[in-house]
Order: structure tokens, then sequence, then C-alpha cells
């Protein structure tokens, strides 16, 4: 018998409407949303019997659905096209301490907002999701990414970084 | 520490990630530091707006449900679309299987039953399941003539939500009879009628249907033939064909 408390149904289900979020945010399209999950789901019920109890079911499932969307077609395509940051492991958190220039971001900047996070790099986008939309923390989302929390640190810094600009410039441009 | 070492870490600090002494001694620092409070704010209001504009994408209904039904463990027990898909075929099939195995324990009488069950699954499953496809009971009825060694009356369907689908002729234990199919709202219903005294099981008049099948059932006994009315729509669909065939047969 299986040692989980649940049976996947019941683990994966609840996930459904975040990781189709997850996954429109990296495919950027519907269909490939559908497809990716769709994948992600056929996978992990596959390999739910060697998913080890006791450990993060939530990062395991994000885990398989990035996996896959990095092998992608879409995704091989995005990631080939950005280069990691060359501070990639350096958290040099000072230089991003330049005061955030205050911008104070309204409900009706939503539309703003979504396309400052569609145009950033996928790395730095996935990061952002996991960290303010998903709530993970930053453990669950090194777990997640199999990066070192140092890495995720510095990403996190930098998408916001990238974001805060990509919005000045465009409730510049009003 | 001087503000810029706390701006340093201000984001850190927002995500809740600071060691637990650090985190009060920040928001000390926030109480009392306007510039970082006004920073904090603008960060706050950042990740909330992150917050809001990443929940952008929902599910459609359509594909929950598919994924759903992948993933269940649970056997499903709808066979509305058993002409559709092929894979609505399978899942017939095994549930058929499983309907009868279970009854096929049962008494005589059950093994009737379930042979019916079968025929009625089998026969949605099959690529061609009626061997004449017409919604006339004038074509449908002298079709079977010759075919099956008994007559029998098919209902008129005018105003009722009824509608024939075809025919074919089918064997229950070695006996030929007649398969009708009938569709109401998308649902398929089978009515088979074999000679009441070729049947090994004697069915009494008011035989039922088990409680243990997936489908709804009705039977009976008329003018020394046996019908059964089957199909996973209601019991009130089931018995409403019904009336209309025993009404036909004392006509």
């Amino acid at each position: 018998m299986s040692l989980h408390s649940g049976s996947f149904e019941e683990l994966a289900m609840p996930l459904f409407d975040q990781l189709y979020n997850f996954a429109h945010w990296l495919t950027q399209n519907r269909d490939e949303a559908e497809d990716l999950v769709q994948e992600t789901y056929a996978k992990a019920l596959r390999g739910f019997s060697s998913f080890q109890l006791g450990t993060n079911f939530r990062a395991w499932m994000y885990r398989i659905l990035r996996n896959t969307f990095l092998t992608s077609r879409t995704g091989l395509r995005a990631t080939s096209t950005v280069p990691l940051d060359m501070d990639e492991d350096a958290v040099d958190l000072a230089v991003e301490s330049e005061t955030p220039e205050t911008i104070l971001i309204s409900r009706h900047d939503s539309q703003a907002v979504q396309s400052a996070i569609a145009g950033l790099p996928i790395h730095h986008r996935e990061v952002l999701l996991l960290c303010d939309v998903e709530e993970m923390s930053y453990q669950e989302i090194a777990e997640t990414l199999a990066i070192p929390i140092g890495t995720v640190m510095s990403r996190l810094s930098r998408a916001r970084k990238i974001l805060r600009e990509s919005l000045q410039l465009q409730l510049q441009k009003g | 520490m001087d503000c810029d070492s706390w701006k340093a870490k201000l984001d850190i600090y927002l995500d809740g990630e600071l060691p637990a002494e650090e985190m009060r001694a920040f928001d000390a620092h926030v109480r009392n530091c306007p510039s970082c409070a006004a920073d904090a704010l603008a960060c706050v209001q950042m990740k909330r707006a992150v917050q809001v504009a990443g929940k952008q994408f929902t599910p459609s209904a359509e594909f929950r449900n598919r994924i759903r039904r992948k993933i269940s463990s649970k056997p499903q027990s709808s066979f509305r679309r058993a002409w559709a898909s092929t894979a609505a075929v399978a899942v017939i099939l095994s549930a058929g299987v499983l309907t009868s195995n279970y009854l096929r324990s049962r008494s005589a009488e059950n093994h009737v039953f379930s042979e019916i069950a079968d025929l009625h699954v089998e026969t949605l499953a099959s690529s061609s399941p009626v061997d004449v496809i017409s919604t006339d009971r004038h074509t449908v009825k002298p079709w079977f003539q010759g075919r099956i060694p008994f007559a029998f009356n098919l209902p008129e369907l005018q105003n009722t939500e009824f509608a024939l689908v075809g025919g074919r002729m089918t064997y229950l234990d070695q006996t030929p009879g007649a398969h009708l199919i009938y569709d109401i709202r998308k649902h398929h219903i089978s009515v088979f009628i074999f000679p009441e005294q070729a049947l090994r099981a004697g069915l009494g008049e008011k035989s039922e249907s088990p409680k243990q099948l997936t489908f709804n059932m009705e039977t009976w006994g008329q003018s020394s033939l046996r019908f059964f009315v089957i199909g996973d729509t209601s019991p009130a669909d089931i018995d409403n064909l019904a009336k209309l065939f025993k009404a036909a047969a004392t006509t």
C-alpha cells in the first residue's frame, strides 16, 4: 500500500489553478499552457510512487512542470535567448539598493504590471511569480528551481529591479 | 546600522525571510525611520501589484474536468458520450465487464440482467451499433420480419422526447431477439424484445432490475414476449418508454 496520506488526485487537484496560472505565465499561450499542465499531471501521476512522503509535494509538482517546460520547444527558445546574469551567484544586493523610485501603483495599473511581468526574462519571471504570487519561501523556491538560496535571492532582486524600471518607463509614457 | 544597510535588505525583510531577530530589529527601525518606511510601503505595493497581476490566468472548466478524469482513481460511471469518443468506449467496456462479472455470480435471473447490460454496452461501444438506421418505426419493424421468430409493435413517438435511432438483431442465450435503440436528450436507451418461453430464467411478471446495476432497467412480460428497457438516463425516462411499449403491445 502507498504511504501517502492522500491519493494523487486529492493532493494534486487543489494545485490545479495555480499550476495552470504558472504554466500560462511560462508559455504565454493558452494551448501550450494546457499541454504543459496535462503533461505535468501525467508525469507526476506516473512518478507518484517515487514521491517521498514528507517532502514538499507542491515544490515537486512545480519542479516537474518547470522541467517539462524547459525541455519543450517554447522553453528551449525562451532560455536560449536569455543569458544568465554574470553575477548569478553573487548575492550582490547593494547594487540594487538605490532607492526604489517611489512608484505608486494603483489598481488601474494592473495591465502595466502584467505586461512588465510578461516582459521579464524567463528565469526572473519564474522566481518572481513563485515568490509573490505563489508565496513560496526562498527555501521552497530553491527546491523547485533546484538552485541555491543565494541564487534565488539574487534573481529575485534582479527581477524586481527590472520590473520597477520597466514600470517606470511605461508609466512615464503614460 | 545605517539606512542603506537596511534598505539593502528591504525585499528580504518584506518577504519575511530575515532571521527572527533581524525581523524584529527591522520592524523597530521602520517605525522610527520615515525614509525606510516610505520605501517599505512602495515595495509592499509592488509586491501586492505583482500578486494581483500575477493571478491572471484561470483554466477552463472543460480542461479541469479533462485532467480530473485522466488522474481520477475512481472508475467513471458516465456513459453519455458512448458514440462520440473511443475513450468513453473503453470506459464503457470495462464498466460493462465489471458490472457483468459482479452480477454473473448472482442468480439466474440476474444472469439475464447482466447479459442485457452487456448487450446494451457492447452495442453502444460498437462502431456500427445499429443494422437498420431509421427514425421511422414503419421502416424498422418490417426489417425484423423474417429475421426473428416473432412480431411486435413499436410505439408512436410523436409528442414525446424519444427518438428512434434504429435496430439490430441480437441473441440472449442463443435466442434471437430484437434490439432497438432510442435517444433521449443525448442518452441512449436500449429496448430488447425476446420470446418469453425461450429464456432459461423464468422471469416473473414483476421482475425488477437488480439494484446493483449501473443502469436503470425495467423489464416485463407481455403477449408471450419479454421486454427489457435499459439505459443510463433517469428511471422516469426508462419508465416512460416502457409505458409506450406496453401501450403499443396491446394495440
